[in-house]
């Protein structure tokens, strides 16, 4: 009876969650109504995501453990809830714009794929047990799989997702062992069960490597991250565009919010919060490993991008990196590190969503992401050329623009008086230099070389709709690079783990 | 009773395999059986785990383990489906328009 009535409790906070699957029910009735593509159904998931985000608002403040230990409503939680729902409204929205999509038979089918990813990136935010989290995680890696491969006919798209879903599983193999190990080794699922048997029982460095090496493999994978990070650039190209900004945004933030909360929790001495730092055990270095990880993914992301000739495959170099970036905010284990990390994610989120909108804009009327073939573009489509400009800038961290602000904030993280990380921040400002140098490449093709045929092309329209939705883009780009005080507020407000003070 | 680390023993070796042969092998349903073969040598140490520990956690897990495994299977044989027609193979060396 108590178990009962403990769950009747649960739900009552699961609403966010619940919504999420009611609205997923309703586009899949929605669609076997209707019958053919029209935007409906992509409303109704809106609405949807509407609903969900003022349940997750109702719970802003809210410190809870759900379903025995399951699950946890925390800030650090709610704010990833956000994110997660804006970044999926804005791709709902996309998939509208992309020819890739409207030209397929099973368009409405997008919308509930799109929600499913949306419930398992909400749960993958809030679990606190290894169970929940492999569970989570493998939701919303089965219906990335399936995104990728979606456009069936498509050669480019079939092969994408085969390579995803090799690496994906087998990576969720190696994970899963892991935490086998670590079962065997404290008895318990439960994170805050193993933090409190790592810190009263002397534990091996070795096997504390070899185990969260192990989770790290799993968990790099969905942030692609070096050495995992292979399928990458090839899901990125191979799939339809706006499934591209979605794995590249939501996915790889959720994974982003359960390797910080797993890393964070695992490895706490106690649950006290001392001068903003995280009291780690004693003798247990985890971060080198997250060190590694990070500085690989920045120089391997940053330097290959250089090579690249497809403009999606640049972002996915792009994405890589700026993963590495924010593994830096963990690193430093404090809660000036994880705010600088939630602020860099949120400018993520609006230059990514940007460059990939302008990618999405492009492809459609050039039918390809050659960046060889966007020579002189910027003058038949001025706007929408400027507007990438400000997206790649950002992207590259210079300042007025979001993205700025989001270093800034990780290298103050990162030097810290006495850390010992002024050498990491210093690798990472090289690396933001080295990738500004691809990022204006995208722009040099497209404003300082002229096509090689002389006749004068003609300029190229876009809707008036798609000329908003860049709008809408463009502005909390640059207006939270110079104003970015709610955005920084916000962040800090989030920076509480559940159990923690 | 047999003593937990020959469980652990066979599981790490039965994980090796797996590993191996989704490094080694050349044929996406086979590199498929590999993983599965992963998966199972999981289920085996949690289960020798959970059994020694006196704990039922493990053996939860292993549950869902195997549902999670069974619909990734669908899921791969699908996109293996797909990815033949369009095609018409499953050799790994000859999936290759996307590179670098």
């Amino acid at each position: 009876m108590n178990n009962f009535t403990e769950i009747l409790k649960s739900i009552n906070s699961f609403l966010p969650e619940l919504s999420v699957i009611t609205t997923l029910l309703l586009c899949l009735i929605a669609d076997i109504i209707i019958r053919k593509k029209s935007p409906i159904v992509t409303i109704i998931a809106i609405a949807g995501l509407l609903v969900s985000a003022y349940f997750v608002y109702m719970q802003s403040a809210v410190q809870e453990s759900l379903f025995s230990g399951m699950l946890v409503i925390d800030p650090f939680a709610v704010f990833f809830k956000y994110l997660f729902i804006l970044s999926s409204i804005i791709i709902l929205i996309f998939f509208e714009f992309s020819n890739e999509i409207k030209e397929s038979t099973h368009k409405n089918e997008y919308s509930y794929l799109i929600l499913s990813l949306v419930l398992g990136a909400f749960l993958m935010a809030s679990s606190v047990n290894l169970l929940m989290m492999y569970l989570s995680l493998e939701l919303a890696s089965l219906t990335s799989y399936i995104l990728a491969g979606y456009s069936k006919s498509e050669k480019k798209s079939s092969e994408s997702s085969m390579k995803y879903l090799i690496y994906g599983a087998a990576s969720s193999g190696i994970m899963l062992y892991g935490m086998s190990l670590l079962y065997g080794f404290t008895g318990s699922l439960d994170i805050y069960e193993i933090s409190r048997y790592l810190a009263t029982n002397p534990t091996p460095n070795a096997f504390i490597y070899l185990t969260m090496i192990m989770i790290a493999a799993g968990l790099g994978y969905k942030t692609s991250s070096v050495p995992f990070h292979f399928w990458t650039p090839d899901v990125y190209e191979g799939s339809p565009t706006p499934v591209t900004a979605f794995l590249a945004v939501t996915s790889s933030a959720a994974g982003f919010s359960l390797i910080t909360r797993l890393f964070l929790t695992t490895f706490l001495g106690s649950t006290q919060i001392v001068d903003g730092a995280f009291s780690i055990i004693a003798g247990i270095h985890w971060q080198e490993i997250i060190i590694v990880i990070s500085v690989a993914s920045m120089i391997v992301g940053n330097f290959v991008a250089i090579w690249q000739k497809s403009l999606k495959r640049l972002l996915g170099y792009s994405s890589i990196a700026q993963g590495g970036y924010m593994l830096a905010g963990l690193v430093v284990a404090d809660t000036i590190g994880l705010t600088a990390m939630l602020i860099y994610l949120s400018a993520y989120l609006f230059m990514n969503l940007g460059a990939f909108f302008v990618t999405i804009l492009i492809v459609n009327k050039l039918g390809t992401d050659d960046i060889e073939q966007m020579k002189g573009l910027g003058y038949r489509l001025p706007f929408v050329g400027v507007a990438m400009a400000v997206f790649m800038l950002a992207l590259s961290g210079i300042p007025a623009t979001v993205g700025f602000i989001g270093k800034f904030y990780l290298v103050t993280a990162l030097m810290k008086p006495g850390a010992g990380y002024l050498w990491f921040a210093i690798v990472l400002m090289l690396n933001s230099v080295v990738s500004l140098f691809f990022y204006l490449k995208v722009v040099k093709s497209m404003f300082l070389e002229r096509a090689d045929n002389t006749d004068e092309l003609p300029g190229i329209k876009f809707s008036v709709q798609s000329y908003i939705i860049l709008i809408l883009l463009l502005i909390p780009t640059i207006f939270f690079g110079l104003y970015f005080g709610p955005i920084v507020k916000l962040a800090e407000s989030s920076a509480v783990l559940f159990g923690i003070r | 009773m047999v003593e937990l680390n020959y469980y652990l023993g066979l599981s790490s070796i039965l994980f090796a395999i797996g590993v191996i042969g989704v490094l080694v092998r050349r044929n996406a349903i086979i590199i498929f059986m590999s993983i599965e073969l992963m998966f199972n040598s999981i289920n085996l140490s949690l289960i020798s785990f959970s059994s020694f520990l006196g704990d039922v956690t493990g053996q939860i897990l292993v549950f869902f383990i195997i549902a999670v495994a069974a619909a990734e299977a669908a899921i791969g044989l699908a996109i293996i489906i797909a990815l033949f027609r369009n095609k018409g193979t499953v050799n790994i060396d000859e999936i290759n328009i996307l590179k670098w």
